[in-house]
């Protein structure tokens, strides 16, 4: 015999209690939630639990003095649940909320499609009084119900591009982020879209006990299982609301931009695209049909020119080209160049003034030759190899502005504007090309692009003598005191050549022939560059930077007029009245002011 | 000789009782799955029909099974099992994931689920390695064979990160324990377990702490040869050790997911809205059933989908709400007859191969049977695992279902075993 064949068979009496034991734990705990528990049986038979969403207040917006630029107001939206909405009497429903029998079809066919057991919105942002009138009368339509909403106000008409809008979320929307369900908002463009996370606070839930009759009659369990919505945080902008303000009155009737960031911070003071449209038009149930009108209006109100607009710098870009010249040590600022004025070749003096010129007299006086043969030597010099690495030593020195590529910060949709590099003229000229043959560069021409953005970006760059903060529109975050921080971009050329080009700047106003002396502030030193580009398609672009003061800036400025002729006639004006409004806090040269806003830029 | 045929010999009850429990299921995945739109029980577009469709395949590999010689399972056991582990292998190469485990394969519009096979599978390798005549369950190396068949497949199914279907292998210790391992398998088991649950509800150092204490007052009380002295310390260093591995392994194994779970049955962590939330569900659905139930059709909580995953791991939820206690009462005494029926039928068997194949199909019932239904209640934490015979999914019930048509046709040939 084998020793393990020992019986064990009463083993099978074991196993069986367990079994036994095991399902009467269970019967147990079932007897206990089933029969001894009531509080799992708080609603009856007839009645359902009713899941309201609760939303949060959405993060209001401020400016950098503490102004109010956003903030939400209540609205309701008329929820329904298909498949509780029956027996309804259609006919008086529909009149009840002022629409007719097919709308209401299409509506609830629309709410089946999303789910006939999950909530969704019938009507959305019902007003106060409507409301009043018809939850009076809701409890006739089981299966309906109002939710609380808030939707955005902007208490002055500013600054739409910055601050973007909400609105419904999207398919797409929704299936990237499950927190979103049908008929919620979601940041679109601007502010909105790029600090969604931090404005939109986290949603809570109400569960109701609803009976029959569509009345809610309590708070399922107490209210224990309900969760509080969470406020989005408060947006702090270093954007100045009264220098926007001003900004959009100056351009009101113009097409084009100002750009204002703070030097120090790269925070934006200012960002106007004109013409530009009023934020509370896109709000509410008239969003979808305004938000069509401004989108087919041929003066293209919805495009956000400050970063979006590409125009060629003019002369503008010779700062950047001084100031590669002098960093290649082909010249200083005390080199001369001649110049024959319109007789000038290659590129011809549009200015009258003395010959030979310096650079400070060459940037008060723009003086294209000037800066066509300070390009040439860069270009020529011996300290290269050859000019195809001269030009990538420009190509490096002017993308280090922040030229050339999008913008790295909180403004969204930003473009890169054009720099062209060394491979684009390799293709187009079959590898034979030198300075003569791209000289328009040199003047701030030919495939050259910047936004207003940029400009103003360059204009702080110079200002600051050497480096700039990537610009962005936020202060402060959720309450913070600290500043968000974003980076700091050093720019490899030496200050004293910032020195010489700022020195040269400030004469722009200053000097005798300087081409904004007509734009002059007393009592505040400006440094500034008029830009005429040239445009194919029309009258020329008025293109103005500036920075000031002079020693320690407080704004830089970034000016576009489109087709409006010369940078000095009406950049340069405004540019030096929003200096002015901002340093000053008001304006001493009404004379000026009132030219800019009576005088038709389209001459 | 006898002229009946394999029907007349099936054992009828365990028949009925598995047709019953099919049928329950199908009419309870009508009820919580139930689309307006589509009412009929038999449109294949929802999951009712195409629950009705793998019954309908189910009942045809039952019955090729019945045709079939009953010898073949016994003969063919450790291929089945080696092609059980295959899959379970291929599952970790070219697995497709379904919430958070990587469980399935996907064949075309057939997703397959090897846990399930692999359950069939382990129950037939161990039947026949533990069957054969000298087969001695005393030698330390037939036990490690014996842990080995039923590890192996753990394990793997460990590495598709489903730590539910891998649980379900522990409960082979009971058919161990049957065929002749020491009773202390059960009671180290036991406190195994207690230990488990005490160094996640508190911490390891407290735990230790208090085995110390244990182990000192032992110390003194019993008989302090040098034998006892040191067996006492290699428990209390075993103990350790296990303490320890746990903390590991809730740690650095679970995923997140499955850690909230345990420590919501815990009572460490209260989320009602987040993984809480379908055991809250799912008690408010049985508990508002009450003595008698809402009625079919009638559970609210069930119509209005308040349940997540209601036809699946959920399925009791739909008997407790619309049959009340009076339905889990009959329900669960049904699976209880069912597991009885199964080892009464085993006991009874000649052959021992089929004595402990009957074993491990009645422990795996008892286990998915107690696990399932007591996650709803919220006396175990919620661990995936389906409901035999009434969770929706074509993979479970048709092995559940293959384990039963086996067995049926074990006990039907047991009078030609010498």
């Amino acid at each position: 015999m084998i020793k393990n064949k020992i019986n064990y068979s009463q083993r099978q009496y074991v196993i069986g209690s367990i079994f036994i034991l095991v399902a009467i734990i269970l019967l147990i705990k079932l007897f206990i939630i089933q029969i001894v528990d009531d509080s799992y049986k708080h609603s009856s038979e007839n009645n359902t639990l009713r899941y309201v969403t609760q939303y949060p207040q959405r993060g209001k917006i401020y400016d950098r003095n503490g102004k109010l630029l956003v903030y939400n107001d209540a609205v309701y939206d008329l929820m329904i649940i298909p498949s509780q909405a029956k027996n309804i009497d259609t006919a008086s429903f529909c009149k009840l909320l002022n629409i007719n029998n097919s709308t209401y079809n299409t509506y609830f066919q629309k709410a089946k499609k999303y789910s006939s057991i999950t909530p969704s919105i019938f009507i959305s942002q019902i007003t106060k009084e409507e409301y009043g009138r018809i939850a009076e009368m809701l409890y006739h339509y089981p299966g309906f119900y109002f939710q609380t909403r808030s939707i955005r106000q902007y208490p002055m008409p500013i600054a739409a591009h910055t601050l973007g809008s909400i609105g419904e979320v999207t398919k797409p929307e929704m299936e990237r982020d499950a927190y979103y369900k049908l008929g919620d908002y979601i940041g679109k463009s601007g502010i909105e879209k790029y600090y969604e996370k931090e404005l939109r606070g986290k949603k809570g839930i109400k569960i109701t006990v609803v009976d029959v009759h569509n009345r809610e009659k309590e708070r399922y369990m107490g209210g224990a299982f309900d969760t509080l919505p969470e406020p989005g945080s408060d947006i702090i902008l270093g954007l100045d609301a009264d220098l926007q303000t001003y900004g959009e009155y100056l351009m009101a009737g113009k097409t084009g931009s100002i750009v204002a960031i703070e030097p120090s911070t790269g925070q934006i003071l200012a960002m106007v695209s004109s013409p530009t449209f009023d934020p509370n038009d896109l709000v509410g149930r008239g969003r979808g049909a305004r938000y069509n009108e401004l989108l087919n209006d041929p003066d293209k109100p919805l495009i956000n020119r400050a970063i979006s607009g590409t125009y060629p710098p003019g002369s503008t870009f010779k700062m950047i080209n001084g100031l590669v010249s002098l960093e290649s040590g082909v010249m200083t600022a005390n080199t001369p160049y001649p110049c024959s004025g319109p007789n000038s070749s290659p590129i011809k003096c549009t200015h009258h003034h003395g010959s030979p010129v310096r650079l400070y007299d060459a940037i008060e006086n723009s003086c294209n030759p000037y800066f066509w043969q300070a390009f040439q030597a860069m270009m020529n010099s011996h300290r290269f190899k050859d000019q195809k690495e001269a030009f990538q030593f420009w190509y490096d020195n002017v993308t280090s502005f922040g030229l050339g590529r999008a913008c790295e910060s909180d403004i969204p949709f930003t473009v890169s504007g054009n720099i062209p590099k060394r491979e684009y003229y390799d293709k187009i000229y079959r590898g034979v090309w030198n300075a003569l043959t791209i000289r328009s560069l040199s003047i701030g021409q030919g495939e050259i692009l910047v936004t207003p953005l940029q400009l103003a970006n360059v204009a702080a760059a110079i200002g600051n003598e050497g480096y700039f903060i990537e610009p962005h529109y936020v202060k402060n975050l959720g309450g913070a005191s600290d500043s968000v921080i974003f980076g700091k971009h050093v720019i490899n050329i030496k200050q004293r050549h910032f020195k010489d080009v700022k020195k040269g700047m400030q004469s722009v106003f200053e000097g005798e022939h300087g081409t904004a002396r007509m734009s002059y502030i007393p009592g505040i030193t400006v440094g500034g560059k008029t830009g005429t580009a040239e445009n194919p398609h029309g009258l020329d672009h008025s293109i103005f930077m500036a920075f000031a003061p002079v020693d320690n800036p407080q704004i830089a400025i970034a000016v576009v007029v489109e087709n409006a002729g010369f940078g000095s006639t009406w950049a340069a004006p405004i540019a030096s009245l929003m200096i002015e409004k901002y340093i000053r806090g008001e304006i001493t040269r009404p004379y000026l002011e009132k030219r800019v806003l009576t005088t038709n830029s389209a001459q | 000789m006898r002229s009946k045929t394999f029907i007349g010999k099936i054992d009828i009850w365990l028949f009925v009782i598995y047709l019953a429990l099919v049928t329950i299921g199908l009419l309870s995945i009508y009820a919580a799955a139930f689309n307006a739109d589509h009412p009929h029980i038999w449109d294949f577009s929802q999951n009712y029909g195409k629950q009705l469709v793998f019954i309908g395949v189910s009942m045809l590999v039952g019955f090729v099974i019945l045709l079939i010689d009953a010898k073949v399972f016994n003969a063919f056991a450790y291929v089945i099992y080696g092609l059980s582990l295959l899959s379970l292998l291929l599952v970790l190469v070219i697995g497709s994931k379904i919430s958070g485990s990587t469980s399935w394969i996907q064949l075309g519009p057939i997703s397959f689920q090897p846990s399930e096979f692999a359950k069939f599978g382990t129950a037939l390798a161990l039947a026949h390695y533990l069957g054969k005549l000298d087969t001695d369950l005393t030698k330390f190396k037939t036990k490690l064979t014996a842990y080995g068949i039923v590890f192996l497949p753990m394990l793997l199914i460990l590495a598709q990160g489903d730590a539910g279907s891998a649980s379900v292998f522990i409960i082979f210790l009971f058919v161990l324990y049957r065929e002749g391992m020491g009773g202390r398998i059960l009671i180290i088991g036991l406190v195994a377990a207690t230990l488990f649950i005490l160094s996640l509800c508190v911490s390891k150092w407290y735990v230790m702490i208090g085995l110390a204490v244990i182990y000192a007052i032992f110390l003194l009380m019993i008989d302090r040869t040098k034998k006892n002295v040191w067996l006492l310390t290699g428990i209390l260093i075993a103990a350790c050790a296990f303490v320890f591995s746990v903390d590991f392994a809730f740690h650095h194994v679970l995923k997140p997911h499955q850690q909230t779970r345990i420590n919501i049955i815990l009572g460490k962590e209260h989320d009602i809205r987040g993984v809480g939330y379908n055991l809250n569900q799912s008690m408010i659905a049985i508990g508002s059933g009450g003595f008698s139930g809402k009625g079919y059709l009638h559970g609210t909580m069930t119509k209005y989908n308040f349940v997540p995953e209601q036809h699946t791991d959920f399925i009791f939820c739909t008997v407790g709400e619309e049959s009340g206690f009076i339905g889990c009462f009959f329900l669960i005494a049904l699976y209880l007859a069912l597991m009885l029926r199964i080892i009464h039928l085993a006991e009874r068997q000649r052959s021992p191969f089929s004595r402990i194949y009957g074993y491990g199909i009645a422990c795996i019932f008892f286990f998915h049977f107690a696990i399932n239904i007591g996650m709803t209640i919220g006396l175990v934490p919620v661990i995936g695992i389906p409901l035999p015979f009434l969770s929706y999914g074509g993979s479970s019930l048709m092995f559940f279902s293959m384990m039963i048509f086996v067995f049926l046709k074990q006990d039907a040939n047991r009078m030609n075993i010498l």
